[in-house]
């Protein structure tokens, strides 16, 4: 279907940032109204998609055997994101679930998102598009059964993909095996959701299958025939720059093809990984370094106080109020440099031909990675065709590509398809890591107990500057780094000052997105911290914190998902049998999520045994998948809370292997998560990333109630040993 | 050097230069079987997790040289869609896999497992299943191996019945 000629008409024109929902709580301060809206836009979790929904066309595929093929736009990164798309789909096309199928589109196709896969957006922002897209073509089919019936559209039933009147019935494979020319229908009036026969069910995942029985479903799984093997020398130093590299030892070596010196990187091609990698350990690069940058230079910088400053919210005056005076309660808190460390190393299978170009590869960012190819290799970018595979693993590592770029590079040299990937050292050393950040948080309580003015500071290397998720154009608009202050507003809108300010570090490594943002640290902190003001105030911290929420519909959600947790966990401030609890809340992308943990100390190590998650995500389009996102998040924050810590060691970032870059792994674990899920939203919201956000907070509010011991600093570690 | 083993019960040689070659390299680029995986080349996640011999051994660093004459079994020889191994069973029932790479080692890693234990409590998993999910897919994990173990303790009690 997707060959056949049609009348284009744009019917679904989305995008732009048309819908900004009104944020509740706070003010921001920005003078610029650009920089208002996008930061509105950002914090309310409503980011449109932004790609091509004016033809079900290039979306669906009708085989003959009257399946459906989506081209998915997203990526499959292990979030769930095709079999949500497919129920979403299915409803509206109203076809089972075993006849859809869903790949990724390749950007050839024209189906391809302008962003990327990223930031939790992927259901929400396709909710209305999608459907819409299925609706239409569900009509365009059955407008053509009945001119093929000879009968009324009215008079037509469809069931699993046959369209039926009375004694005859017709498939949509029938249907569309000799259309050529497409009408384009208005668009349909949605069902109702409580029509819907797959959404808000726990579908099971439409790649289950392939990942049980080890398909080659990966980047690096794919092959081509005559491929060869490349490898690239990457820096094992901070803020090297290439200048020469002696390669004549490398070009003597077996199963060497040729050695390519390019302005900016040096690359070997060769008969198979091993050669590739053999001979590019003989190259010896001459690279210019400025500076041994040690892990206390880091920590110097990444200094409240330091760079540039943005007030990202305000109400009230906070700044007067704690500027000086009696009892104003202070505490630092810290989060280290952390590695995306995701299993499938970076790396694309590149096939290079006269004017065109093919890249199969696990990318977050199709777009950009075409665009990028094609002005390198001076192609065309319709000449670009970007073939994404499934993700061994995104987490924002993805967002960024030059490794298409090179193996690209290596294929025109060679006129051969080149696979060529990192090795994980590469990837621990060349990552695009979570950055370091400090909070310095500052309140006064008023008589009663409660808060009078709070304030957080927060310092952190960029995470959305330089990154694919934002455009470039909009670095000076914004100022602030939106990706560094995800998180790190204060929720409690009850509190009747409050203020926010970013504190805007360049640091001499690539720093970005990492799942969550800055959800995570700045998370810790403020919980952290309103951990310790309910214990100063002698106050229950659950209702210490329900006590300062606004009563509007975000304070609603905010409220409902605290009880939630509550209830379900059964949560106490008393130490029962060595075991202790901590709670903590936060609100990401409009999604608000409440965690209960239950720890206690074994071998002088913090131990989690189990975890209780209410979250309201809105819709739950598929209710297993949620909680799966949801277990996965609370083990990999308690893993970057309690674990993981990169340093800068003469130069280089270290270390470079599992292992001595700690985990978690099974034995770390909670026995036990308990997941609540909350719908009081009409449309679905971010579900991959909010999870992460309570955590750390959590899991040092419950050492604190079991040992007295508050622990400031991620990766959470017991000083003393009390217990 | 000619190396020649079975793999998931077809008998195989290979015609390799260099004897040290790890053995996930023959299996997923001369072999062309590609649901091992790579990780980290430093025997140090588990992704390239198979067995020798019945025993699970980590691949990358597991040189050529040293199957000869032996028995190989991954993932595509586990099990299949009409046949699946009981792990399969029980990672499909518990809906386990997220991004999917590092599961067929988890699954090998975990087969081993429960022929040696054929009821691991809790902590023999902790002490042997310690591959790296970056998805962080544990807590399913651990409620399939407890699954796949009663799968596979019922399968083979029901053989017995057969036989006897
Ligand atoms: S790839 Fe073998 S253990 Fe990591
Ligand atoms: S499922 Fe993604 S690494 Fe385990």
């Amino acid at each position: 279907m997707s060959k056949k000629k049609i009348s284009r008409r744009k019917f679904l024109v989305r995008g732009g940032l048309g819908t900004i929902g009104v944020l509740a709580v706070g003010t921001y301060l920005f003078r610029n109204p650009i920089r208002r809206v996008i930061a509105e836009a950002i914090d309310s979790g409503e980011s449109p998609y932004m790609g091509d929904t004016s033809s079900p066309v290039i979306w669906f595929e009708v085989t003959s055997e009257n399946n459906i093929v989506l081209h998915s736009p997203k990526v499959e990164m292990g979030q769930g994101t095709f079999t949500s798309l497919a129920q979403m789909a299915a409803d509206e096309l109203e076809v089972s679930m075993e006849q859809m199928k869903v790949i990724h589109a390749n950007s050839a196709s024209g189906n391809m998102d302008g962003f990327a896969t990223g930031g939790s957006t992927s259901v929400a922002s396709l909710w209305v598009p999608l459907r819409e897209l299925a609706a239409t073509m569900r009509e365009m089919i059955k407008n053509k059964a009945a001119e093929k019936i000879g009968v009324s559209i009215e008079q037509l039933s469809i069931a699993d993909g046959v369209i039926s009147e009375g004694e005859n019935s017709i498939s949509y494979a029938e249907v569309v095996a000799d259309v050529s020319e497409w009408n384009i229908p208005d668009t349909p009036v949605l069902k109702d959701i409580k029509e819907y026969k797959f959404v808000g069910r726990p579908i099971p995942r439409v790649d289950l299958k392939d990942k049980v029985f080890g398909a080659p479903i990966f980047g690096m799984d794919a092959t081509l025939p005559d491929m060869l093997h490349g490898a690239v020398v990457r820096s094992s130093a901070i803020g090297a720059t290439y200048i020469d590299a002696d390669i004549s030892k490398a070009e003597t070596m077996p199963g060497v093809v040729k050695v390519i010196k390019e302005p900016d990187f040096v690359g070997v091609i060769a008969n198979s990984l091993i050669e590739a990698e053999n001979a590019k350990n003989t190259i010896v690069v001459d690279w210019k370094v400025d500076r041994k940058w040690q892990t206390s230079d880091i920590e110097a910088m990444i200094a409240v106080g330091q760079g540039e400053p943005y007030v990202i919210q305000k109400e009230g005056d906070a700044e007067d109020i704690l500027s000086e005076g009696e009892n104003i309660i202070t505490s630092d808190y810290k989060s280290p440099i952390g590695a995306h460390a995701q299993l499938e190393p970076n790396g694309a299978l590149a096939h290079v031909e006269d004017d065109t170009a093919t890249i199969f590869m696990s990318t977050q960012v199709v777009k950009l990675t075409r665009d990028e190819i094609a002005e390198r290799l001076g192609l065309d970018e319709e000449n670009v065709n970007i073939v994404p595979t499934f993700l061994g693993g995104g987490f924002g590592r993805r967002l960024h590509t030059p490794n298409a770029v090179q193996a690209a590079v290596l294929s025109k040299a060679v006129g051969k398809p080149v696979k060529c990937f990192f090795t994980r050292k590469e990837e621990f050393q060349n990552d695009t890591f979570r950055p370091p950040t400090h909070h310095v948080l500052k309140a006064k309580l008023s008589e009663d107990g409660m808060i009078e003015a709070i304030e957080h500071n927060v310092s952190s290397g960029d995470v959305a500057h330089g990154s694919a998720m934002l455009p470039s154009i909009l670095e000076p608009i914004l100022g602030s780094d939106i990706g560094a202050w995800r998180g790190g507003m204060i929720q409690y809108g009850a509190i009747p000052n409050f203020r926010t300010i970013s504190w805007r570090v360049k640091l001499p490594f690539a720093t970005s997105w990492w799942r969550s943002l800055g959800l995570l640290a700045n998370t810790f902190a403020i919980e952290s911290f309103m951990d310790e003001l309910a214990i100063k105030a002698k106050k229950s911290p659950v209702e210490f914190r329900l006590a300062q929420i606004q009563d509007d519909n975000r304070g609603f959600r905010l409220k409902e998902v605290i009880k939630a947790a509550v209830e379900k966990s059964g949560y106490t401030d008393e130490v029962v049998n060595g075991r202790a609890m901590g709670f903590a809340v936060s609100t990401d992308a409009n999604t608000p999520c409440a965690q209960v943990v239950e720890v206690s100390i074994e071998n002088k190590e913090i131990k989690v045994h189990k975890v209780t998650c209410a979250m309201d995500p809105g819709i739950a389009v598929n209710p297993d998948q949620v909680r799966a996102q949801c277990e996965g998040a609370i083990i990999m924050g308690m893993s970057a809370a309690m674990f993981e810590k990169m340093d800068v060691e003469d130069g280089q970032l270290t270390p470079t292997i599992y292992g001595p870059y700690q985990m978690a792994l099974m034995k770390n674990a909670p026995k036990q998560i308990d997941v609540v899920l909350l719908q009081n939203d009409d449309k679905p919201g971010a579900v991959g990333e909010p999870p992460l956000g309570p955590i750390g907070a959590a899991v040092a509010n419950a050492v604190f109630r079991l040992t007295g011991e508050r622990l400031r600093e991620m990766p959470l570690q017991l000083k003393s040993s009390k217990v | 050097m000619k190396i020649s083993f079975t793999i998931n019960g077809k008998s195989q040689s290979v015609e390799i230069a260099d004897e040290n070659t790890p053995l996930l390299w023959v299996v997923r680029d001369i072999l062309d079987l590609k649901g091992t995986k790579f990780g980290c080349g430093k025997a140090a996640c588990g992704a390239c997790t198979l067995h020798v011999d019945g025993e699970a051994v980590r691949s990358c660093s597991y040189a050529i040289k040293f199957v000869e004459g032996k028995e190989i079994t991954t993932i595509e020889g586990l099990g299949n869609e009409e046949n699946p191994h009981p792990v399969q069973r029980a990672w499909i029932e518990e809906v386990v896999p997220q991004c999917g790479y590092c599961q067929p080692g988890f699954m090998m890693a975990t087969a081993a497992l429960i022929d040696k234990i054929p009821n691991p409590t809790d902590e023999d998993i902790d002490k042997n299943i310690i591959n790296v999910c970056r998805c962080a897919t544990y807590y399913r994990m651990r409620k399939a191996i407890h699954r796949a173990a009663a799968l596979n303790t019922e399968a083979s009690s029901s053989t017995e019945t057969q036989i006897s």
